[in-house]
């Protein structure tokens, strides 16, 4: 790579950068050969950066204000939305970010599935990246827990209570997670620890994430390995840098709609009611981007089944690589899988809606139906697919297409001839 | 290298290791247990609740250790009810007489062995109670009958300290 040839102009520079090369790791991410084709979707990588990094400051700042403890998390939550300057800001931005976070996370892993990005030479960097999304979640569920609402603590009992599925040792294990024998002030005084460690290891593992997407580089839309630098890439800066900018700011206007003219739309009413531990809501749901695994979890009629659905449907990610046999990354050049990928994101927004509903009649047909399917895709299509499937060519390389009209090679040559 | 001088180094490795795993093992055990219930949490581990003022076919619902605690006090169609229930027609096959030695009195936690969540009192297909969270209906004695939970509501040590006052733990 041209970044370890790199050699500060000012000697000063040449001096520090001999002592820590800091400005090499600026030179190389500066420098860093992009394919040149990247569309909209490859923008979410520095969102979901944008993302982290708000989580982290505006968490910062409530965290001055709140207090963990099962007397006064709840007022001290109304404290910082009444009495402290711009408190109500910046809550309803923690808050409505998480929602925007998993938002991006979502569109950056469908985007993964569309152009096979998790493939060879790439697995590791989706499997961080399934990481980051497991511990999004653990933060997710206990921050929602630190308000002391009424929902906070029964989607608290409900969820350490999957552990009680465990055979022989599930009880011992909640009433330790507990620290009680109820979701109790030392619940809550652990989970806020947890809540404000999550973050810095998802940072930490962000960076493994970036590091490892390095070596390789890029995927892109037409999923063919490309030379680097070649006429075929554009250096990070200032190509990208402004690309994902703008994509921000488009991104930062939805997340600002929701901040400041439907902060609640996303919540439930029944968290602005304090935790008691006598009456249980009517109707407990998990906040929207956690509802499909909670639809899988209520379509097993059996408690442990159910919560082994529920957890293999997130770890069957981290082998997906394996799963789909294809050596063609993208979608576009894949007929079938086009299809099959859609059917998998209209499954998922089934499961979604169901799980918002009532764990009954057509609506637990409906999950039981689209939870089958969901491991079906997983577990049979891809792996088959692989071996069925008649792909379309793919091209030489990113330059090839665009000047030629068409990604198929043989067409594309035929039109060149043409032109001649 | 000779034979010997291999030996003591293994030896030397090996009794290295050893009181190294047992430090490890001898730190890490205080960290994992500080998380379960602590003195003050156990030392609530009793509460004496008076029931002069329940009539039959009411039910009091009681907070211990963090949880709700149903008394129910039976009508007669209800015991009469549990106990005729065959015990092939259970999830989890409990006797009425075992679970009520009291047949007019039933005490039992009033949380859901699916979740967690607090069922709802005479509600659900079997007269008994019912969980909202996930369906799981219950039976005049707290045995489950339908839906995702795996046992009966559970009966906790109980005693009657006289004929108004009851015990739990």
């Amino acid at each position: 790579m041209s970044d370890h040839d790199y050699r500060p102009k000012s000697k000063v520079g040449q001096w520090f950068n001999d002592r820590l090369p800091l400005l090499t790791l600026a030179n190389h991410l500066t420098d860093y050969p992009t394919p040149k084709n990247l569309n909209y979707w490859w923008t979410f990588g520095g969102i979901l950066t944008f993302c982290l990094i708000t989580q982290i400051v505006t968490g910062l700042t409530l965290a001055m204000h709140y207090i963990a403890h099962a007397d006064m998390a709840f007022e001290s939550v109304e404290h910082i939305m009444r009495d402290v300057n711009y408190g109500w800001l910046i809550r309803y931005i923690h808050a409505n970010g998480a929602s925007m976070f998993f938002l991006a996370v979502y569109i950056h892993i469908f985007r993964s599935l569309f152009y096979g990005s998790y493939k060879s030479p790439r697995e590791i960097i989706w499997i961080l990246g399934i990481i980051i999304y497991l511990l999004m979640m653990a933060a997710a569920f206990m921050g929602y827990v630190l308000p002391w609402g009424q929902m906070s603590f029964w989607g608290a009992t409900v969820i350490t209570n999957l552990f009680s599925a465990i055979p022989l040792v599930g009880e011992g294990i909640v009433t330790w997670l507990w620290g009680g024998y109820s979701v109790d002030n030392p619940t809550l005084t652990r989970f806020f620890t947890l809540h404000y460690l999550i973050p810095f290891l998802i940072l930490g593992l962000v960076v493994l994430h970036i590091w490892a997407l390095h070596v390789p580089g890029n995927n892109n839309p037409i999923g063919i390995d490309i030379k680097k630098p070649s006429k075929d890439t554009v250096p990070f800066h200032p190509y990208i840098v402004i690309k994902d900018g703008f994509a921000l700011l488009m991104f930062m206007i939805v997340f600002a709609f929701f901040v400041f003219y439907a902060p609640n739309i996303l919540g439930h009413a029944d968290n602005y009611i304090e935790a008691n531990p006598m009456v249980t809501p009517a109707h407990i749901v998990p906040e929207w981007y956690l509802l499909p695994f909670y639809a899988i979890l209520r379509s097993v009629p059996d408690k442990l089944l159910g919560v082994v659905a529920m957890l293999s449907a997130i770890l069957i990610l981290a082998v997906l690589p394996w799963l789909d046999t294809s050596k063609i990354r993208s979608a576009v050049f894949r007929p079938l899988y086009k299809q099959f990928y859609w059917i998998l994101v209209a499954d998922v927004l089934i499961l979604g809606y169901v799980g918002a509903m009532p764990a009954e009649g057509l609506y637990l047909l409906i999950a039981r139906v689209a939870t089958t399917y969901y491991f079906l895709h997983f577990l049979v299509i891809l792996p088959v697919l692989g071996f069925k499937e008649k792909t379309i060519p793919i091209p030489l390389s990113i330059t090839e297409p665009v000047l030629g009209g068409n990604p198929n090679l043989a067409m594309a040559k035929q039109k060149e001839s043409k032109i001649e | 290298m000779s034979e010997k001088k291999t030996k003591r180094r293994d030896f030397l490795f090996t009794a290295t290791t050893a009181v190294g795993a047992v430090g490890a093992a001898a730190v890490v055990w205080p960290m994992i247990d500080q998380m379960n219930p602590d003195a003050s949490v156990k030392a609530l581990a009793s509460t004496e609740v008076d029931v002069s003022t329940l009539t039959p076919g009411n039910t009091l619902t009681v907070l211990w250790r963090g949880k709700p605690v149903f008394i129910r006090r039976r009508t007669q169609e209800e015991i009469d009810e549990a106990r005729k229930v065959k015990m092939e027609d259970l999830i989890h096959p409990e006797k009425d007489e075992d679970r009520a030695k009291n047949p007019e009195w039933l005490v039992m936690l009033g949380v859901c062995t699916h979740l967690g969540c607090v069922p709802l009192n005479d509600k659900g297909d079997y007269n008994g109670w019912f969980c909202p969270c996930h369906g799981s209906h219950y039976d005049t004695s707290g045995r489950i009958r339908k839906g995702p939970a795996p046992w009966n509501m559970e009966v906790p040590k109980y005693e009657f300290v006289n004929a108004n006052t009851i015990k739990i733990g």
